[in-house]
Parts: C-alpha cells; structure tokens; sequence
C-alpha cells in the first residue's frame, strides 16, 4: 500500500485516496473547435508509460482535494506530490 | 504412559502440565510447549502424511516454518481447519488432527498405486495427459483430480472466529528475535526509538535456544530471555511471538500475521484467532535467520529423514530423540553439532562428511567425544518404506562422481546438513536486488530498495559475533538517525567454536544400476528426473521450469528446495547458479489463513449500512429492506401475507389513484454555492443554466467527457448564488469527485463551492393525484395551488414548527411534491405526513413501487444510464443544448453516436399481456435462429404496469426509433423463456405528461 504525501495533510496511506490518471492531459477549452484528433488525444489516448509519471490523486476520505502524484509506475517510488494548482517543474 | 524418545528433564517444556491429543483418532501425551510434531516424535510416530503426488509415506522434514511434509488437518472448537504444519502447530489439550492426501488411512493409502506408476507420472504429466477429448475436461478430468488432489478440506460452516486488522507505525521494525534482532532492538530501544520486534514462534531466542554459545557468561538462551525480559518493559518497544510478518510491500509497509489463539484449545472471550497487523516502519531490519538445507540423495523423503538442525532442535527444546540410532549426513559443521548433543544425551550417532579432512574445534569436540565420523562418504539412499531402517552408503570420490562400494548400515532415522539457506523472502519482496553469494552457495539481499537492512544468518553472516558487532551497530545507527539519541549500549563478549569451511556438495550421484527417486521438493513431489525432463524439453527460464514441474511452488514455497533446483538446472545448463537466477519471492511468506486476511470485514460488517432518519419506522410497518449501494430501502411494506409482488402493486396502484409517501433521503444531493454556480451547472449539464430563476428547479443530465451519460437528476436555485443539487443514490459520491476535478483542476477560476449534503436533509416524495391535498395539509399557510406552487417549482415552509424545503418534481409521473427537512426532523416529517395523510388513504411506498412507477412512465434510471447510453438512446437528446458547451459535447459528434439507426429506448409488451420479461432478456427477429442469434436490444427493466395491468418492460433497442409496433422476441436463455413481444412507445402512461402539471 503506498503512502502518499497530501500536499494538506501530510503522510497518508492510499487506502484513503483515489486515482484520478494522467496529471498532464489538458482539457481543451471550452467552445474551441478542435478536431476529431485532438479530441480523441484528449478523450482516451494515454501513453502508458514505465517510469516516472505525473498522475492524479484525490485525497477522497481526507481533504478532497485533487493533488498531483509524481510517481514511477513500475517501482511505485514517489518523488514528489503537488496542490492542484501548483507548477509542476 | 512414558514416552519411549522424550529425555528426562532436557527441554523447554512444561513438563508439570500434561496435555492430551489425537492424532489419526488415536490418543497421545504431550506437554505444554510441545508442538504436535515434537509430542507425536515423543511418542514415536513419524508417519504422519502421504505425498501430494505419489502418495509416498511422509515424515517431519523440519521443525517450523519450512516444513514441507507433515502438513494435517486440524480440529478445534467443533471447527476445522486445513493446511496446518504440524512443526508450528502449539500443543494444546484436546487437539485432533488427522493426515491428509490419504485414503483410507495414512498406513493404507490406495493413491500409493501411484508411486509404482511414477514413470507414467513424470514433470508437466497434467499438462500432457489431460488435454484430450477436450470434452472430458469438466465431466472426467477435472472431478478425477480435484477428489485425488489438495491438502485438506476447507470447512464449509460460516467461520465463527474474530479476526481483527490493526494499523500501527514504529521507527524500526524487526524481524524475527534472533540474535540480531535482540541486539538490534535493544541497541535502537536503548535510544527511545519505537520498536516492533517480531518472532513466528512461540519462543523468543532463534538459534540461541538450540546453539551451545555463550554471550556475556551466560548460555546464549538465557541472554535471550535477559534481553527480552527488558525489551518487554520499555514502552516504546512492542515484542510480538507467534507473529509472522509474511508480506513486504510498497513504502515500507510490512503485514505481519499474529496468532492469538491458534495455540488454545478454544479463542479466550473478546479475544481474536488472529490479528493481521498492518505496519508502516521508517527502518526494517530483517534478522529472519536462515533455513538448513537437504543434500539430495536417493530415498530421501522416507520419514526419518529430516534436517540435523530439526533434531536438533527436537533434543534441545522439546527433549525429544528423533531416533536412537541416528545417522548425521553433513557437508559442514553444523551435522556435528547435532551428533554432539545426541552423543551428550546418551546416543551414538555416526557421522558421514562428504568432506575429506575438515579440521575446526566442533570437530575437535566431536572426535574427543568420541563420535564415530566417516569422511568422504555419503548417503547413497535411505531404505524403509514407512520408516527409516537403514542406508546405504559408500565413500565418494574427492570430484564427488565416483561412489565407492555401497555398504548397508542400520539405522532409524537420517539427519541432513546442506549448509544453510538465508531467508531472504522479506528483501527480496521489497525488491532488494539479491546478489548470490559464493562462499555460502546462496543468495543474499545485495542493494536495497527500500529503507530495510538485512542481519545476521539471513544476511549470510553465520557468526555469531560478527552478527552481534553488526546488529548492536545497526540498531544503535538507525534509531539514532530517527530519535536523534546516542546511547552506547556495551556489546557483550561471545565465546562461540569455529567451524570451517562447508563442501561444496548438495547431490549424491545415482549408483550404477539404480534408479532411486532423488527429491528436491519434497512437498510437491518434484524429483532431480522431473526438472532433467523440464529442460530436456526446452524449459529454460527458472520461473519456467518452476511453473513446468511445480519445484517450490507449494504451501512451503519452496523453502528447503528451492536453491538444490537452482544448483541441477545451472549444472545442467552448464551455468553459474547467479545467471540462473532465482524465480521471485512472493509475499505471503507462509501460508496466511483467509479469515486473517478478510479481518471484521465479513457478514453485515463487509460494508457500512446507511440508514434513513425514518428507518425505525419503516421497521415498525413492516417494510422489507433492500440494499440500494450501502443504503437500505424499504422494498414494500407488508401487509398480511402479501409478497413483494402484490404488495408492490398495491402500492403503485395507490400513487395512481390516491396518495404515496415514499422516503427519498438516499437521493445524493450536493450544495451549490458562489456567484459562479450557474456558470459551473451550465457546463456540467447539457441543458441550459444560466435563465433558472431563484425558486425553480430544473431536470438535468450530465455526460462524461467521452459522451456517455453520468448522471441525471434535479437542481434548485434556492437563491441568487445557492443551488441545490439531486443526484442519483448510486453516483452520489461519483457526481461530487466530478464537480470538484472540474472545480479544482480544470476550472479553478470559477467562485463556486460544492459540498455533500445527502445526510443532512431527510426527503419524502409524496406523490398522486390527491398530494396537493396533503401538501395543504402539512402547509396550511402556504399557497400550494397549481399557480403557487407550479410545477418544477420550489418555495419554504413551515412544517408544524420545522423549517422544509418544498420542490415540486416527480418521478413517479403523478403530481407530486418532495419535502426536506433537517435530518434529525425527518422522522417527526415522516409522521406528520403519514398523520394529515390518514384522510387521504395515504400509503407509504417503496422502491419497487417506485420502479413501477417510473418505468410505466418511461423516466430512464440506472438500468438505462448504465454506461453505455448517450442521451439520445435515453429519448433525452432533447435536453442536449446546441448553442452552449458542456462536459463531453464534443463527444457526441461521433460517428457512432450519431448514425440513424443508433439503440434508442422503447417500450415492451408482451403479446399474451401475462408474461413477464426477465430483465436482461435479449431481443431478437428470430426465436429459432442459429446461436448466436443476432441481438438487437436488451430489456432493462421490467415492471407490472398498475394503470394497463399488464407486465411492462423498457428496452434499449437497435434504431428504437423505427421500431415501435415491431412484433420481436425476448429471449433469456438464463430462464428460459422465449416471448413474443411488441415494441411500444417507452411513455407507456400519460405519454403527454399531463398529470405532473395538474
């Protein structure tokens, strides 16, 4: 079980969070035409990737608040977590 | 009655308390402290099992953990329990057990026909001999092995047991009371750090109890117990026996099994079997020890022959002979330790080294005793069938090919050195890269991954003060880094004999002419032929082999025979063993009971039960309950004998006709704050927000991002900048993580706050054409006319002194009107209606009603918002904005979501207006069409109509549009029915929608 630093309220066991994917999708704009692409990009293609990845969290039975999770995926090492409104450097 | 192989007064035994058992129906002694393996030894029985392959008679192998034979069936409290080693199960008055993996007797084992036909049996023999006709899988094969397979029987009663789950932190964590783990819990106690110290047996001490070292002038036993007797004082250490930490998992949280009870004829009141404790620790130190392991040699798995250090251990802590004419096989020191204390206590063993001329003060010790020793030779094969009765042997050759002449000498049982094995299993599962170690022909944790060290024997350190200099330094390092104390603890002096260096050796060649199995994994049965047949075919990898001839992969894990695998496979593949590499460790350790693992979460306590304000009441009339997520529902109130399908209709046939009062606290509902409120609702539904006055409510729909709808429910502006939100019972918590990613993340700029609010507002839907009248009634003030109070209208009141919100919105189709009010009132609501309601013929009504109602109306709910359907397949596209954006609008230009014929939903009458639709009933063209029948819808959901009285179904149908007045067939193979069936309009009742505006 991994145990994650809530950029709120400290270090917390997972059990108390849930996932929320990839951390860098950018939802487009609202009232933007964009193509089907773009949209599809958005919608569902996700890279999948081994190694370090920045990926949503909501701290769900805590604060609520959706924070950022950088993690490797395959050793489930996690380097740093950010507020949602934090840059990510 | 005496026990023939118990020594007087030797042993840490209670010899004053005598306890009584069972074994095979059969009656023993033993005493407290015994383990049913070492009582049953006392008593002389060594057959206690039959092999899981061949049916082989099986003995002990081993005195704890690794055991791989002696594995029973035990019974306790009128319970069973499966699975149960014999060499960790603790003595206890009135215990029975029985062998497993035999029929009908342990003495007679009919399955043993197997073992003369072991050439017919050879690896992957399932894999072969199974696979055609295929049809003879299920009826034949399947039965056949899973009657002659398994090691005991789960019981099939509901486990009366407590088990309970406890979530703790510590500074370090230490693993198994060892030499190195007392040193180092005591040096990191010493400076105030949190400490959890961890042993699997009874006793706490390791190889201390059975090793003939002194430390600090006394025995290494007693200096044991000094240490624990003060760890056990300090209160920030917590010293655990009978606890198996059996998992290591991410972020240094470990889960450790205790048993509580297993040693107890009966669990104590309040107390649990067993507590799984869930550990996050800064530091772990593994101090697990090592495990001895066989050489391979012909025969080896006849009882009576097991591991020198399980005898030993038998002598010196139970004070029991595993034989009285031992033969000591070693290819180190360690067998000579075991002949010393049988020479002590009046045995004559002799010893065969596989060593030509070793030299060290053990051996000193055992030439001056006077042991008979025989270098350079070997055990070739064991013979006994049931038991040990001989061996023969012969001296080898200094290259170990060449056996010399086989002679036979008598003896009654043989005790194997193969060195030691560390017990890595804990590093490597938090994924410390192992590194093989050549001095000791092992691996041991090279590089760690997370915060864990490895000490002592488990780090491949065999002495003892080097392990004591090491372990007092760790623990001292350690707890200073985390407490930030220094305190030097003095480490005491370690009077400890050398040894010298083990032999290289681990399996006997096979005498010419002689073809005896030569096991390496003695549970599964996997013989040194089987893994030659594996690679002959072309297994290569390890984790192959493993998985092709079952080597190390039964309830022991292979913990006695995994690296003599891994030493025939790199010597067959002319390889070094560290290129072979190991296959992976996996927790858990050693096998972990279920119960354990499932803790309180069993029964009525596998989830949390959510209960209305008005749930005492429902009680008190009779509703009968169903789950709705975690909530309970009344389904129907019970009148005499009705059952839930007369009762139901009743109730819905009273909303149509009079009057119902159905509880709707469970509806999610969320508060909507901040002047951007109707902006965050306007792109979260498809329809329009931003023109809602103050005082009305509006239907809505939301999407996902990819198109499919989420959720649908109403929404109030209860102010300027106050909205109040419904939500499905089931997406309740689903809606409020949309809203707030939205909020947070993707729109941070808009003012708005959202917040739960579903258990701070009771809700009562009354619904029917008399509800205004009731409304009036709980109202008198108020102006609930139809120009009052419109509908989709929403204005406060005054309930008898309780502050309510009044929305007037319908599920049911009727004119109807939902109140809330705080929770703590909705009781004295609930009343108050049911009271002014009398008049009226009010009933309450639950969620089957309900269900009636709104499907005969045609209003879409869970079935058809299942995640597959857009709003267009829900006849809601009407509701899809074309001017505004919203969440998941892009979405719907999909091709797919867009094409003529797309699934939309209708209505379904059976032809004969009697039968019922299963729901999920499938609907087809063709009743006799060949399999598979092409489906073109499915039914979602069914009711009894109350206004038609006749069954009603909903369906989501392939270009639905087209199809009303189409005769088709829904079919449930599942129930098999076949019934014919028109597609009708899905607003079956009130299609103009009438009766909501009245």
């Amino acid at each position: 079980m991994l145990y994650i630093k809530c950029p709120h309220c400290g270090m917390r066991p997972q059990i108390e969070f849930s996932y929320g994917g990839d951390a860098s999708v950018k939802r487009p704009e609202l009232n933007k035409e964009i193509s089907d692409q773009e949209w599809d990009n958005f919608v569902y293609n996700r890279k999948s990737l081994r190694g370090k990845h920045l990926e949503l969290w909501q701290h769900i039975s805590g604060c609520r608040q959706w924070i950022k999770v950088e993690r490797d995926t395959a050793t489930h090492e996690i380097f740093k977590t950010f507020k949602a409104d934090e840059e990510v450097a | 009655m005496s026990q023939d192989f118990r020594l007087e007064s030797v042993g840490l035994i209670n010899r004053d308390k005598k306890l009584s058992f069972k074994f095979n129906g059969k009656k023993y002694f033993g005493y407290e402290g015994d383990t049913l393996a070492s009582a049953l030894l006392a008593n002389g029985v060594h057959l206690v099992g039959r092999s899981f392959k061949y049916h082989r008679p099986r003995g002990f192998f081993g005195a704890g953990v690794d055991e791989p034979y002696a594995i029973v069936q035990l019974y306790r409290n009128n319970e069973t329990e499966p699975n149960i080693k014999a060499t960790e199960q603790e003595l206890f008055e009135g215990l029975e057990a029985k062998s497993v993996n035999c029929w009908p007797s342990v003495d007679f084992d009919i399955g043993a026909i197997n073992n003369f036909l072991k050439i017919f049996l050879p690896a992957g023999f399932y894999y072969k001999t199974f696979m055609w006709p295929k049809s003879f899988w299920y009826r034949i094969y399947e039965p056949f092995i899973r009657k002659a397979a398994g090691l005991g029987v789960a019981s099939t009663k509901h486990d009366k047991e407590r088990y309970e789950h406890k979530y703790e932190y510590c500074d370090l964590l230490i693993a198994g009371s060892g030499p190195s783990g007392l040193s180092s819990a005591y040096a990191a106690a010493k400076n105030g750090a949190k400490v959890i110290l961890a042993e699997d047996k009874p006793r706490f001490g390791g190889s201390l109890l059975t090793s003939d070292v002194n430390i600090g002038n006394q025995s290494g036993k007693d200096w044991a117990e000094g240490i624990i007797s003060e760890l056990k004082t300090m209160p920030n250490v917590v010293v655990k026996n009978r606890s198996q930490i059996f998992g290591y998992y991410d972020h240094n949280m470990l889960v450790m099994s205790e048993k509580v009870s297993d040693h107890l004829p009966k669990t104590k009141k309040y107390h649990p079997n067993k507590r799984l404790w869930y550990i996050r620790a800064k530091e772990v130190l593994i101090s697990s020890g090592s495990i001895e392991r066989p050489i391979v040699f012909g025969n080896n798995d006849t009882p009576g022959v097991m591991l020198s250090s399980a005898a030993k251990e038998y002598l010196k802590v139970y004070g029991v002979l595993v034989g009285k004419n031992p033969l000591i096989f070693t290819n180190n020191d360690s067998g000579y330790e075991t002949a010393i204390e049988f020479q002590k206590h009046g045995v004559q063993p002799v010893i065969l080294d596989s060593r030509k001329n070793p030299e060290s003060e053990i051996i000193d010790e055992a030439k001056s005793l006077g042991i008979n020793i025989k270098y350079s030779y070997v055990v070739v094969a064991a013979q006994g069938y049931k038991k040990v009765k001989s061996a023969d042997i012969a001296s080898i050759s200094d290259d170990k090919k060449q056996l010399g002449k086989i002679e036979n000498i008598k003896c009654d049982c043989i005790c194997v050195s193969g060195f030691w094995t560390p017990s890595i299993h804990l590093a490597s599962q938090s994924g410390n890269k192992t590194k093989f170690k050549e001095e000791i022909d092992a691996f041991v944790p090279g590089t760690s991954k997370q915060q864990e060290t490895t000490l002592g024997a488990a780090n491949g350190v065999f002495s003892l003060e080097e392990t004591l200099h090491t372990s007092f330094a760790k623990g001292r390092e350690l707890s200073k880094k985390i407490t930030e104390n220094d305190n030097e603890v003095s480490i005491p002096n370690v009077v400890e004999k050398k040894s010298s260096q083990h032999d290289k050796f681990w399996c006997v060649p096979l005498p010419a002419g002689k073809n005896y199995k030569r096991f390496l994994d003695f549970q599964n049965d996997v013989a040194v032929s089987d893994i030659e047949i594996a690679i002959r075919e072309g297994y290569r990898s390890i984790e192959h082999v493993k998985r092709y001839t079952t080597l190390g992969m039964a309830t022991d894990q292979g913990k006695t025979s995994n690296l003599n695998g891994l030493q025939l496979v790199s010597e067959i593949e002319n390889k070094v063993v560290p290129a072979v590499g190991h296959t992976t460790f996996r927790p858990p350790y050693t096998p972990i009971s279920i119960g354990a693992i499932v803790g309180r979460e069993v029964g009525k306590h596998s989830k949390p039960t959510r209960k209305s304000p008005m749930h005492a009441w429902h009680e008190k009339n009779n509703a009968v309950f169903v789950d709705a997520g975690v909530w309970l529902r009344p389904r129907y109130y019970k009148r005499g004998n009705e059952n839930l399908f007369e009762g139901s209709k009743r109730e819905a046939k009273n909303v149509r006709t009079n009057v119902g009062v159905c509880d709707v606290t469970t509806l999610g509902k969320i508060d909507i704050k901040g002047p951007d409120a109707a902006e965050l609702l306007n792109r979260v539904y498809t329809n329009a927000w931003l023109k809602l006055p103050v005082g009305k409510a509006r239907y809505g729909v939301m999407l996902r991002e990819d198109g499919i709808v989420m959720d649908d429910g109403t929404t109030t502006r209860i102010s300027e900048n106050h909205y109040h939100m419904t939500t499905t019972t089931a997406q309740a918590a689903n809606v409020l993580s949309h809203l707030e990613y939205y909020l947070q993340l993707v729109w941070p700029e808009l003012n708005v706050n959202v917040v739960s609010t579903t258990e701070q507002w009771a809700g009562a839907a009354i619904a029917g054409p008399k509800s205004r009248d009731v409304l009036q009634k709980l109202f008198p003030n108020l102006d609930v006319s139809n120009e009052g109070l419109p509908f989709m209208g929403y204005i406060e009141g005054d309930l008898f002194g309780v502050k309510a919100r009044i929305f007037r919105i319908s599920f049911s189709g009727e004119l109807a009107y939902e109140v809330n009010v705080e929770s703590d009132y909705g009781n004295f609501m609930w009343q108050k209606i049911m009271e002014v309601g009398e008049e009226f013929e009010i009933q309450p009504y639950g969620t089957e009603a309900l269900s009636t109602l709104r499907i005969e109306m045609g209003h879409v709910a869970g079935s058809e918002l299942d995640g597959r359907t857009i709003p267009y397949d829900n006849a809601l596209e009407g509701l899809v904005s074309k001017k505004k954006d919203f969440i998941g609008k892009r979405s719907l230009q999909r091709p797919a979501f867009t094409e003529d014929n797309r699934q939309r939903i209708v209505g379904v009458v059976p032809l004969d207006k009697k039968t019922s639709i299963p729901e999920g009933s499938h609907l087809v063209k063709d009743a006799k069409a060949t399999l598979p029948n092409p489906k073109l819808g499915h039914v979602s959901a069914s009711c009894w109509s109350v206004e038609y009285d006749n069954p009603f179904s909903l369906a989501i149908l392939k270009d639905g549009k087209n199809m009303i007045g189409e005769k088709l067939f829904a079919m449930s193979p599942l129930k098999n029915k076949v019934i014919p069936v028109e597609i009708v309009s899905s607003h079956y009742v009130d299609p103009k929608g009438e009766r909501v505006r009245s």
